[in-house]
């Protein structure tokens, strides 16, 4: 097959303005090969999010292109990009829209015409994965936040997408629910692009790492290296917590090798 | 103004459960419109926005608080078919969940807080943005003006209601006044409320403000540190210059004094027979107006001994005059609606985003 | 006010009322209303069966008396509305203690009370047995435009964050020592009421994004339905049957 060739994602001169007139994509290129787990980092404002939304033909309209799998994202293909392309939102109670859990896992299957038995398991595999099968009848507001955030993991998931898109995915979260969420992520076998300014969190899961700054991607390589640069990290607004070393060997962190 | 079981004869109740399921209808297809296939999420949020915001007590003096009803205000934020629908599923599930509102009064509540506040303040507030000029602060004032109009404007249609099925005996013109009057005053504070809100909204994402509009500039590219246009970027819209401001500006002077007029006079009319005459024949009469509210409180005699004559004749003047204020609105609605179904005049300023949302 | 995870009424149980299907539920209780406010005043005793066959449904739902009457503070406004009847309708008038009260206005206080009541009480045993979800789809099932239904689903669905929003603005407001107490804060009030559309309105959008996100193309995915059998509308359909006996016989006494 030639898919394996092809990168899950590739952006190509991205350049985007709301219709407020403010501009917040000036040119952006970026390719994440399959399998990656990539961190997408930057300061607020950078244009992260309105990135993310390109990535799955929500916001268009703008230059340059984008690609997913070698499919260019557009009109045509617009139903098999938002199923390959899995966006995990900031805040779970936007993703989290339906009345009860396993309602809202199974939108999205149900929105693709999968129904009864298999709709059905898709949706127990899909919340085993992120551990909250327990959970299927439960009114989502009735969960804690790091259970809604897994829910919301799982929303995507139920889909097998080629690449899992999460923005944000540590804000908010405890110690513990932070840990679990990050063992479900070591876990999955897919292409990760996590958008954070979580740094630790960054370096723990994600071998590459790029930074987006003023609108372009400022800089690109390992995330050590990255977090090691302290001139690019100042000019860049990013700060690693006190007393975090980025060149310390990590205790735990078998996957990214 | 819930009105429970009962209270409205049944075939009128049914009736009016007819119109409400029509108006329904066609605030569903022109909500189609306002929000393309975002309707279910962005309507249900302005709902609960209306839900929310209805628990949201304005303290008025000494211990009283009044809160907004928020008819207008979705009117004008979301447009009228959104807001007849946000309106009317607050109404629906404020009868069917928490049992305030008859369940068979339901179309008379939805005719009545929802259709007519959402259609009588959008058909006001268009036709005051369209005459007056073009600055932010007319869409305050238009919000202000027809916020105040379409909440007598609902006593009234409910007194309407009232005189062709209610069940009890209360004269008509005691409940044309007692109705009217006191959501006059309701209407003042909502009106106030409408139009601080809206012009706050106005001043962070004047993008959300249906019917005003949004500038965009051409794209550019970072290349180097230096910004350069994009290849693909579209025009930029220029806003239409304001023509004949001096002559908008009298139209709009005149039309809205008429309108606020007609709105307050109304229960000021039931005092003085010919009062409404004298302010369709004299715009200038607000002194005397306001002399006639110090002189005579409209409530000052109220269900005491019955009602004279005068005041029948005044409360049926008022009918009148604020049931040609509702042709009129209606009538501009119907023309601002055949406008904007053949032109894009009418098109609010998110629909300039839609070409760029493949959704 | 405070804003509940469930809505304020529903009591969570397993009677027979509560095991039937949504949609009858509405339906009975429409058409026992329909029958209520078609009943002709003067046949005062026809409104003690009324009343006789919900307390039976009550029993039947396990739901108290107390609850009951606790919920029907909803009447509180036409309660004040009907006592004035009396003193404002014109007629015969009869002196009570010395109080001239008009005769049929006492009449129309009456039927607003009684009917107003009656309804009232049959909506808050709907509410009380029947879960939100469960009413969402009822109301499907009944042919409510699914437009609508999915307005009202995600105005459920969001009526809490939005609560909660407010809540917190209040508490940063009160904060900053700002107590409202009377008109001139209407303007610092308003400018709430301004930013919480805007959130809930970017709230919208951002949850419109999540959905075509996975797939939603205009309409929702059907992934619960309901279903009634004969035997479940045959006893949902009690209640009204009962009350259009009471109702004719009413008319024909």
């Amino acid at each position: 097959m030639t898919m394996s060739f092809v990168p899950s994602l590739d952006v190509r001169g991205l350049a985007y303005a709301y219709p407020d007139g403010h501009q917040a994509l000036f040119g952006v290129d970026l390719t994440v090969e399959r399998g990656e787990r990539v961190a997408l980092l930057g300061p607020n404002g950078a244009g992260k999010t309105t990135l993310v939304l390109h990535l799955n033909g929500i916001l268009t309209g703008g230059a340059g292109t984008v690609t997913v799998a070698g499919l260019p994202v557009g009109k045509e293909h617009l139903a098999e990009i938002r199923r390959k392309v899995g966006i995990v939102f900031q805040d779970p109670d936007d993703q989290l829209f339906m009345p009860t859990v396993r309602e809202d896992v199974a939108f999205g299957p149900a929105a693709a015409g999968t129904r009864g038995e298999e709709l059905e398991r898709a949706v127990t595999r899909a919340l085993e994965r992120v551990g909250m099968a327990g959970y299927a009848d439960r009114p989502p507001h009735h969960l804690s936040f790091g259970q809604r955030r897994r829910v919301a993991v799982a929303t995507v998931l139920v889909m097998e997408p080629e690449i899992l898109v999460l923005d944000e995915p540590s804000s908010n979260l405890d110690p513990a629910s932070r840990r679990e969420l990050a063992d479900i992520l070591r876990s999955l076998d897919v292409t990760v692009l996590m958008v954070t300014h979580d740094l630790p969190y960054a370096l723990e899961l994600c071998p590459r790492a790029v930074v987006l700054s003023e609108g372009v991607i400022a800089a690109d390589g390992p995330t050590g290296q990255l977090l090691a640069d302290e001139e690019l990290m100042r000019r860049n607004r990013l700060e690693l917590p006190f007393g975090f070393d980025p060149t310390a060997r990590p205790t735990r962190n078998p996957a990214a090798h | 103004m819930h009105v429970p079981d009962g209270f409205i004869n049944t075939p009128v109740c049914a009736a009016a459960g007819v119109v409400a399921a029509g108006a329904v209808a066609v605030a569903l297809r022109r909500a189609r419109r306002e929000l393309d296939e975002r309707t279910a999420p962005l309507a249900g949020l302005v709902a609960a926005f209306i839900f929310a915001v209805q628990m949201l007590n304005f303290p008025v003096a000494a211990g009283t608080s009044g809160h907004l009803l928020g008819g207008a205000l979705a009117a004008i934020l979301v447009g009228p078919g959104t807001g007849v629908l946000c309106v009317s599923v607050v109404l629906l599930l404020q009868g069917v969940l928490f049992a305030d509102g008859g369940l068979t009064a339901l179309g008379v509540n939805i005719t009545d807080m929802g259709v007519v506040t959402v259609v009588v303040a959008y058909a006001l507030f268009r036709g005051l943005v369209k005459l007056l000029p073009r600055k932010r602060r007319s869409v305050t004032v238009a919000a202000f003006v027809s916020a105040l109009v379409s909440v007598p404007a609902a006593a009234v249609a409910f007194t309407a209601i009232y005189a062709v099925g209610g069940t009890t005996s209360v004269p008509l013109g005691q409940v044309f006044t007692a109705m009217v009057g006191v959501h006059v005053l309701i209407g003042v504070g909502e009106a106030l409320i409408t139009a601080a809100t809206v012009s706050a909204v106005l001043a962070v994402r004047p993008d959300l403000v249906y019917g005003a509009r949004g500038l965009t500039a051409p794209l550019k590219l970072r290349v180097n540190g230096e910004l350069v246009d994009a290849p693909a970027s579209p025009a930029p819209t220029p806003a239409p210059a304001p023509a004949h401001r001096s002559v908008r500006a009298l139209w709009a002077a005149g039309l809205g004094a008429a309108l606020v007029l007609a709105g307050l006079v109304s229960f000021y009319a039931s005092a003085s027979p010919d009062g409404l005459e004298k302010v369709a024949a004299d715009q200038g009469i607000d002194k005397n107006v306001r002399d006639h509210a110090s002189a005579d409180s409209p409530l000052a005699d109220y269900g005491v001994s019955g009602i004279s004559d005068p005041r029948v004749s005044g409360g049926l003047a008022g009918v009148i005059g604020v049931g040609a204020t509702v042709a009129v609105g209606t009538g501009v609605f119907r023309v601002v609606r055949r406008r904007s179904a053949g032109g894009d005049d009418d098109r609010p300023a998110r629909s300039s985003e839609a070409p760029r949302e493949t959704v | 006010m405070g804003a509940g995870h469930a809505h304020k009424l529903y009591r969570h149980g397993h009677s027979p009322v509560h095991a039937l299907p949504p949609h009858c539920k509405l339906a009975a209780v429409f058409c026992f209303v329909l029958v209520v406010v078609s009943t002709p005043r003067t046949a005062i005793w026809a409104f003690a069966l009324y009343a006789g066959l919900l307390a039976a449904v009550a029993v039947l739902a396990r739901v108290p008396a107390g609850f009951l009457l606790r919920r029907l503070v909803f009447e509180v406004p036409f309660v004040a509305f009907a006592f004035l009847m009396p003193f404002v309708v014109p007629g015969a008038h009869i002196s009570v203690l010395g109080v001239p009260l008009s005769v049929p206005g006492l009449w129309d206080a009456w039927n607003v009370l009684a009917k107003g009541t009656l309804g009232v009480t049959a909506s808050v045993l709907l509410a009380a047995t029947t879960e939100l979800r469960a009413l969402l789809l009822g109301l499907q099932r009944l042919r409510l435009p699914p437009l609508l239904v999915q307005i009202a689903s995600f105005m459920i669905r969001y009526g809490d964050v939005i609560s909660d929003e407010m809540r917190r603005m209040s508490v940063a407001r009160r904060s900053r020592g700002f107590e409202a107490t009377g008109v001139r804060h209407w303007g610092v009030l308003a400018k709430t009421a301004g930013a919480l559309f805007i959130r809930s309105y970017e709230r919208g959008e951002r949850v419109h994004l999540a959905m075509v996100s996975r797939g939603y193309a205009g309409s929702m995915p059907v992934i619960d339905e309901v279903t009634a059998s004969r035997a479940q509308w045959t006893a949902a359909a009690a209640l009204p049957a009962a009350a259009l006996a009471v109702c004719l016989l009413g008319w024909a006494l």
